[in-house]
C-alpha cells in the first residue's frame, strides 16, 4: 500500500521546480524530492497551495547530519508533508553546507514550523531566515553547543545546579538495611 | 537545647520521641514532584486499588510550604534540576525525599548530555524505590520502612538534634 | 500567538504556571499575560524532560530502542512499540506474520485505551471531580493485569520485536481480555452518568479551548483534537497498517474543536477500541508469529534453535583488545562498580566476551539467537495512529546494527504548538481543563 503521490503529480512537481531538482528517489513506496536550498520556500508554498498536491499538514522537519557518512553537504534537512483530503505523502530534502547553515523558514505557510525549526536549531545548529523568536526550545538557554550533531559527545552534561559537596556516600542512610535472603537462592561470592 | 536535658534517654524521652514518631509518621503530606512515567505507577498507587490512604499518606499537597514528604517522580533533566532544589528549599522541616524510580536514584539508562544522573546528586535523599517503574508493590514497602525511619528518628523536642538540613545538625547535607 | 512583550503594560501581570504544578502534568511552564484574571498572551516553554531519545538511540542496537520507544509516550507504550518495529520492518521489506498483526494490534488497542482513560481521570481529577478518576484507575488496572500477564511488565512492556514479538499469549488470555473489557464498558457507563451530562463538568469545558479546523491543521494537530474540530483524518484508516483494512471500526468526529468535543470523541473512541479488540479476538488465526530476517515463518522451536545456521566461532586467543567506540560504556571500568556479582544474571564486560572463553560463553548463553540486526542502508517514515495523533517514526539506515538517525515525530509537540492559540481570552482557571484536554505526554512531547 503505497501513500506517494501519483507519478503525474510527481512530474508534475519536477517541471515546476526545473533545474532546481536534484534528485527524486522511490522507497518501500514512499516519494522522496531533494530540492536546492534556494527553492525550499517556493516548493513548499506550490505542495501546499496547488489545488491536486494539496499538502495541507506539516508532519515533521528534522535535519539529518551525514557526517559520519562522509555526505557532504553536511547536513540533509528533511520535511514530511502529508495531504488529508488526497491521503498522500511526500518527503521533501534540501541540502545545508555547514559554514552556511541557513534555509528559509516555514513560518509563513504553517504554525507548527516555528517550533519544529526551533528544535532544529536547538539540536543541530541550522538556522531558518526570517523565524519569528528562533531561540532554544528543548533545552536551556546556557548550553552551547547543538547536541545531535555527530560529533557532540553523547554524554556531555553542562550542568545547571552545581553537585553537593558530600563524602561518599551520598545519600543520607545512616545504617544500611539487611533483608534476609532466602537459602534456596544460590548466588556466586556475594 | 533539649527541652529536658536532665532527662536525657530515658524512659520519658523515649516514649515521647515514639509517640512523636507515631505521629509523623501516619500523617504525611506528599508533594508528588511528578515529571514521567513513574506518574503512571503513582496514580496507580493512589488509586483504589493499592491504596497509599491506608499509610496516612494520601493526601497530595502541591504547595512545598504545606508538605513534608517530597516524592521525586520520574526522570529529572539538568533542566529541570534547578526547579528540583528551589521546591527542596521552600519545604519547611521536618522533610523527607523520597527518590521514586530508578531516573532519580541513578539517571536510569539515560546516561546523556541532559539528563541528571540521580538526584541526590543535588539533594538529600532518605528513601530509594528502585524500578522502571516500581510496582505499587515496592512503592507501599519503601513508605514503610520510611515510616519505620520516621519512627526512628529523634524530634528536636526530646533529643535537641536538629533536622539534618539545619546549620547545627550533626547531619549534615 | 502574541508573544509576551518584554516590558508589560502598566496594568498587565506576569504569571507562571511553572514547571512544579499540580496538574498532574509537572513538566511545561506556562508564562501568563494577565489582565485581571483573563489571559492577554502566553508563552509555551518545553523541554523539561527532555531524555535525549534520539541521540541515545544512535547508540543502541535496534531491540535496544525499543524499551526506550516505551517510554515516549508512557500511558501507550505498546503503540509507540509497534511504530518503531514497524519502521525498521519497512525498511526491510518485511511482513510479519498474520497472527503476529492480529496480536499488535490488540496490544495497541488496549494501549490506547488506557491512554484516554488515564486522559481522562486526570483531566476529571484537576477539576474536582476526583471519583471518576478512581473508578478509570480502577479500570486502567485491568488492562495492566493483562498487559502484565502477555509481556511480564505493567507499565513498560517492552514486548513487541523486529519480526515479531517476544512471545505469544498465554493460555486463557482471550477469556480474561474479555472479562477486563466487560469492566472496562461498565466503567465507562458510570464516567459517562457521572461526568457526560453533569452541569458542572459541561459548564467548565464546553465552548472553551476552542480552535479552528483551520488553525488546527496549520499547527500540525493529529488525533483527537484534530477530529474534535471536524476533520476526520486517522491513520488506521487514512493509511491502514498491520490488519486494520479488515477491521470495521468507526473514527467519532467532533465539531466544533472545544474541550467539551475532545473528551466526547476521547470517549467514543474507547468504545470503538473494544470493538476493534472483540474482532480481533474472533479474527485471530492459530500460527507462527514471528519471521527470521528472509521473511520465513518460524515456529517456536525454530525460533530458539536459531543459532544452528550460523558459522562455528572462531578460537578465541586471550590478548589485549581495543573496542570499537560504539562499545563505550560496556568496558570494564564502566560496568565493575555498578553490577552484582552474579554470573548467572549480568553481562560480562566486553573486555571478557571478546578475550576469554569463559567471558564469550556467558554472553552468549544470556543472548540465545542473535542479536544485531542490519537493515539495508535506505530511510523510511512509518506513522501510526498513537493515542494523541499521528506517531511517526523516521528511520535513517547506514546498513549497521544501529540506527544512523532516528527521528520521533511525537503528537503532543504539535498540540501543544497550538495551546497558545486555544488559551487566549480565556481565563486562568479556564487553562486546566484545556491543558488536561489535549493529553500532553511528556516523553512524547520532549523526547
Amino acid at each position: 500500500m503505497s501513500s506517494s503521490p501519483t507519478p503525474e503529480l510527481l512530474d508534475k512537481l519536477a517541471e515546476r521546480l526545473g533545474s532546481h531538482l536534484l534528485r527524486r528517489d522511490a522507497f518501500r513506496g514512499e516519494a522522496t524530492v531533494v530540492v536546492a536550498p534556494q527553492a525550499w520556500l517556493e516548493t513548499c508554498r506550490f505542495l501546499k497551495e496547488d489545488p491536486e498536491l494539496a499538502f495541507g499538514l506539516l508532519v515533521d522537519l528534522t535535519v539529518v547530519d551525514l557526517q559520519a557518512l562522509g555526505g557532504s553537504p553536511r547536513f540533509e534537512l528533511v520535511a514530511h508533508l502529508y495531504s488529508i483530503r488526497k491521503r498522500h505523502r511526500i518527503r521533501l530534502k534540501t541540502p545545508v553546507p555547514e559554514d552556511q547553515a541557513q534555509v528559509p523558514s516555514l513560518t509563513p505557510l504553517w504554525k507548527n514550523a516555528n517550533w519544529l525549526e526551533r528544535e532544529a536549531w536547538d539540536m543541530f545548529g541550522v538556522r531558518f531566515l526570517g523565524h519569528p523568536e528562533l531561540r532554544r526550545i528543548l533545552l536551556y538557554p546556557e548550553f552551547e553547543g547543538h547536541p545531535l550533531r555527530r560529533d557532540y559527545p553523547l554524554r556531555k552534561r553542562q550542568p545547571l545546579v552545581a553537585e553537593r559537596d558530600v563524602e561518599e556516600p551520598r545519600s543520607m542512610v545512616s545504617e544500611p538495611v539487611r533483608y534476609p535472603v532466602d537459602p534456596r537462592f544460590k548466588t556466586f561470592g556475594v | 537545647m533539649g527541652l529536658m536535658e536532665g532527662l536525657d534517654n530515658s524512659v520519658v524521652t523515649g516514649r515521647l520521641d515514639s509517640a512523636l514518631g507515631w505521629a509523623r509518621k501516619f500523617s504525611l503530606f506528599n508533594l508528588p514532584f511528578v515529571t514521567a512515567c513513574c506518574g503512571m505507577e503513582y496514580m496507580s498507587v493512589q488509586g483504589a486499588h493499592y491504596d497509599m490512604d491506608r499509610f496516612g499518606a494520601a493526601f497530595p499537597r502541591f504547595s512545598p510550604r504545606q508538605s513534608d514528604l517530597l516524592m521525586v517522580v520520574g526522570t529529572i533533566s539538568l533542566k529541570m534540576a534547578p526547579v528540583l532544589v528551589k521546591v527542596y528549599q521552600q519545604m519547611c522541616e521536618p522533610k523527607w525525599v523520597v527518590s521514586f524510580g530508578v531516573c532519580t536514584i541513578s539517571g536510569g539508562f539515560y546516561d546523556n548530555y541532559c539528563t541528571l544522573m540521580g538526584i541526590d546528586r543535588v539533594i538529600p535523599v532518605d528513601m530509594y524505590i528502585p524500578g522502571c517503574p516500581p510496582r505499587p508493590e515496592m512503592v507501599l514497602d519503601g513508605l514503610q520502612k520510611l515510616q519505620e525511619k520516621i519512627q526512628r528518628s529523634p524530634h528536636p523536642l526530646t533529643s535537641g538534634e536538629r533536622h539534618r538540613d539545619s546549620p547545627d545538625s550533626s547531619h549534615r547535607a | 500567538m502574541k508573544p509576551i512583550p518584554q516590558e508589560p503594560p502598566r496594568d498587565h501581570m506576569f504569571l507562571n504556571m511553572g514547571p512544579s504544578h499540580p496538574a498532574m502534568h509537572g513538566i511545561i511552564k506556562i508564562q501568563l499575560e494577565l489582565d485581571g484574571e483573563t489571559i492577554v498572551g502566553s508563552q509555551v516553554e518545553i523541554g523539561y524532560l527532555h531524555r535525549g531519545f534520539e541521540k541515545t538511540c544512535e547508540n543502541r542496537t535496534y531491540t535496544q530502542v525499543i524499551p526506550y520507544t516505551d517510554r515516549l509516550n508512557y500511558v501507550s507504550p505498546l503503540i509507540n512499540e509497534v511504530g518503531f518495529c514497524l519502521a525498521v520492518e519497512k525498511l526491510f521489506g518485511l511482513n510479519v506474520t498474520r497472527r503476529c498483526q492480529y496480536i499488535r494490534v490488540l496490544m495497541s488497542e488496549i494501549s490506547r485505551i488506557t491512554d484516554h482513560l488515564t486522559c481522562i481521570g486526570a483531566s476529571a481529577m484537576e477539576l474536582g471531580a476526583v471519583s471518576a478518576f478512581l473508578y478509570l484507575i480502577k479500570a486502567r488496572e485491568t488492562l495492566y493485569d493483562l498487559i502484565e500477564e502477555v509481556s511480564g511488565a505493567r507499565v513498560m512492556p517492552n514486548y513487541i520485536r523486529v519480526g515479531g514479538l517476544k512471545s505469544d499469549l498465554p493460555e486463557g488470555f482471550e477469556e480474561r481480555t474479555r472479562l477486563a473489557m466487560g469492566e472496562v464498558r461498565s466503567v465507562l457507563d458510570e464516567t459517562h452518568r457521572l461526568l457526560t451530562r453533569n452541569r458542572i463538568f459541561v459548564d467548565r469545558l464546553s465552548g472553551l479551548g476552542v480552535i479552528s479546523a483551520e488553525d488546527a491543521v496549520s499547527h500540525g494537530f493529529t488525533g483527537p483534537c484534530l477530529r474534535s474540530t471536524g476533520i476526520g483524518y486517522d491513520v488506521r484508516q487514512a493509511e491502514p497498517y498491520l490488519v486494520y483494512d479488515r477491521l470495521d471500526f468507526d473514527v467519532p468526529v467532533g465539531e466544533t474543536g472545544d474541550n467539551y468535543d475532545r473528551y466526547l470523541v476521547r470517549m467514543e473512541e474507547m468504545k470503538q477500541s473494544l470493538r476493534i479488540i472483540e474482532q480481533c479476538l474472533a479474527q485471530m488465526p492459530q500460527g507462527p508469529y514471528q519471521v527470521d530476517l528472509d521473511g520465513r515463518e518460524m515456529t517456536p522451536s525454530e525460533v530458539i534453535e536459531g543459532m544452528k545456521a550460523k558459522p562455528p566461532l572462531q578460537p578465541i586467543r586471550q590478548a589485549r583488545i581495543r573496542l570499537s567506540p560504539d562499545l563505550e560504556g560496556t568496558e570494564k571500568r564502566s560496568v565493575q562498580d555498578v553490577v552484582a556479582d552474579d554470573k548467572t544474571v549480568v553481562f560480562p564486560p566486553k573486555e571478557d566476551t571478546y578475550g576469554n572463553i569463559e567471558g564469550l560463553m556467558q554472553h552468549f548463553k544470556l543472548v540465545m539467537y542473535g542479536h544485531g540486526i542490519r537493515p539495508p542502508r535506505g530511510e523510511v517514515y512509518q506513522a501510526v495512529e498513537g493515542g494523541n495523533g499521528e506517531l511517526g517514526f523516521y528511520l535513517v539506515s547506514d546498513g549497521t546494527d544501529l540506527p544512523y538517525r532516528l527521528r520521533c515525530r511525537g503528537p503532543c509537540f504539535h498540540l501543544m504548538s497550538g495551546l497558545s492559540t486555544m488559551i487566549e481570552g480565556e481565563t486562568v482557571a479556564d487553562v486546566v481543563p484545556t491543558f488536561g484536554s489535549i493529553n500532553m505526554i511528556g516523553g512524547e512531547l520532549d523526547r
